[in-house]
């Protein structure tokens, strides 16, 4: 088989799986609305596909802020901060996040699955071990691929399974890097950080913690699972997204080790790539204003959540064991999956279908995103359909 | 490590493997996995979890990049028990 056929045999395998031509991946968005609705087709579809937490896609502060800076910085910075230099934006935001972290200092990445790469691979390389949780994001996987550590995993949130592996390192824990993340993007549940926590001291690792789903939704001022646990210090390294709360692109790093500056001199992920364009760091700087202070976006987010985990769990649907932004739906076929995602989208719905392998124990999930844009209605109208379609899965 | 220790690691592989899968079709040493078995790269990751806890050793994920098939993994695993 050559390159090309390789191609095909994946592309078959895909439209095995989605048949008539149905196109869940990558669906064509015409027109966005608001931060809840959008043109899908000639559909005026409700958007719980989408990672926009705190309903700031379209909040006046970032997008003036963002205007602002095109105005005076032009639209983008055509190459990286090591040969094109960093801009006055770039070193505030990471005097920023380091600030709201209550952190030494603090490195901003292109996007937040470079922040992940770029810090992973900074921090570990052959002959260390990197010691992830069975569920890690793939932007871990690629991470620690890069890297070219070991990698071992545990298994999803099981201390005992996760101590039994640090056991049989021996030695190797002092060249440790542990990597949980504060909320698990599939099925929308917390690490148990405090327990993490109790096995990084006793084995003397590093812990990463990756808080991206978690940012902007746990904690008085949106900082993630570190601040809901009051774990903040314990935390060695704290990576993030702005596509999801901060509803830009990019990523950070935060540490209080001195360290962490050095990985401006070694991670390819953050050397080789253009920096993030003005406007970019501009509308995030703007919304990271907004995150902290947003405690009520935080908690008409956990109203909106509670609302609808209630809903579904009532009807009968089997769920992730936490209520939070992320509700899956589980199921066991990816025929199941489908037939409930397309009636969804048929009463007008939009929310995201994932099959096996990318979800966990080879079932199927059709999983929502909440945010604190949603109004009781648009979320009374999604927990109904979803019981309205129950009997037909 | 002895030479029946091996041959308890490829029945185990040969086991594990056989359940995993849907194919009545036999599975030997020089079984493909990902192109015979169409084993996704979960599975193998769990069962290479599984080995593990089995032979209470640890396997880096990032050792499976060359390997194909059983005897590839057998090899893999009685290489890492005899140097534990």
């Amino acid at each position: 088989m050559n390159l090309l056929e390789k191609l095909d045999a994946a592309a078959a395998a895909r439209k095995s799986l989605l048949p008539n031509g149905v196109g869940a991946f990558g669906i064509p968005i015409e027109e966005v609305y608001s931060a809840t609705e959008a043109r899908i087709g000639d559909r005026r579809v409700l958007l719980l596909g989408t990672n926009n937490y705190l309903g700031l896609t379209f909040a006046p502060e970032c997008i003036r802020a963002a205007h602002e800076a095109i105005d005076k910085e032009g639209t983008g910075t055509t190459g990286s901060r090591m040969a094109n230099g960093s801009y006055f934006g770039h070193r505030a935001l990471e005097r920023e996040f380091a600030d709201f972290y209550q952190c030494s200092s603090g490195i901003v990445f292109t996007t937040g699955y470079q922040a992940n790469l770029g810090t992973i691979s900074g921090l570990v390389g052959p002959g260390d071990t990197v010691l992830i949780d069975g569920d890690s994001h793939a932007s871990i996987y690629d991470g620690c691929v890069l890297s070219g550590a070991d990698i071992i995993r545990f298994k999803h949130n099981d201390m005992v399974d996760m101590e039994k592996r640090l056991r049989r390192l021996g030695d190797r824990v002092e060249t440790t890097l542990i990597i949980a993340e504060g909320i698990y993007s599939m099925l929308g549940d917390q690490a148990p950080l405090a327990e993490i926590v109790k096995l990084k001291n006793a084995y003397n690792c590093i812990l990463l913690l990756d808080e991206a789903h978690s940012l902007g939704v746990l904690g008085e001022t949106g900082q993630g699972l570190v601040e809901k646990t009051g774990l903040l210090k314990e935390v060695d390294f704290i990576t993030g997204t702005f596509s999801k709360s901060l509803c830009s692109i990019g990523g950070f790093c935060v540490s209080n080790h001195p360290q962490l500056e050095q990985l401006r001199y070694i991670s390819h992920p953050y050397i080789f790539t253009a920096s993030p364009s003005p406007a970019t760091i501009a509308s995030t700087r703007a919304a990271l204003v907004l995150l902290s202070k947003g405690s009520d976006l935080r908690k008409q987010l956990w109203s909106n959540c509670t609302q609808l985990y209630s809903q579904l769990e009532e009807t009968g649907y089997l769920l992730g064991p936490d209520p939070g932004p992320v509700i899956a739906a589980i199921l066991d076929t990816p025929q199941q999956a489908l037939q409930l995602w397309q009636s969804l989208l048929e009463h007008n719905i939009y929310v995201n279908l994932i099959l096996p392998p990318a979800a966990p124990e080879g079932k199927s999930l059709v999983r929502c995103s909440v945010n604190a844009a949603h109004t009781t209605e648009q979320i009374k109208y999604v927990g109904d359909t979803f019981s309205k379609l129950y009997n037909m899965i | 490590m002895t030479e029946s220790n091996y041959d308890e690691i490829m029945q185990l592989l040969c086991d594990r493997l056989s359940g995993l899968t849907n194919t009545d079709a036999q599975i030997t040493p020089e079984t493909n996995m990902i192109s015979q078995l169409s084993i996704d790269s979960i599975k193998l990751l769990n069962l290479i979890m599984e080995i593990e806890d089995t032979f209470d050793v640890s396997i880096p994920i990032n050792a499976l990049t060359d390997i194909h098939t059983v005897r590839e993994l057998a090899d893999l695993v009685h290489k890492i028990k005899s140097a534990s």
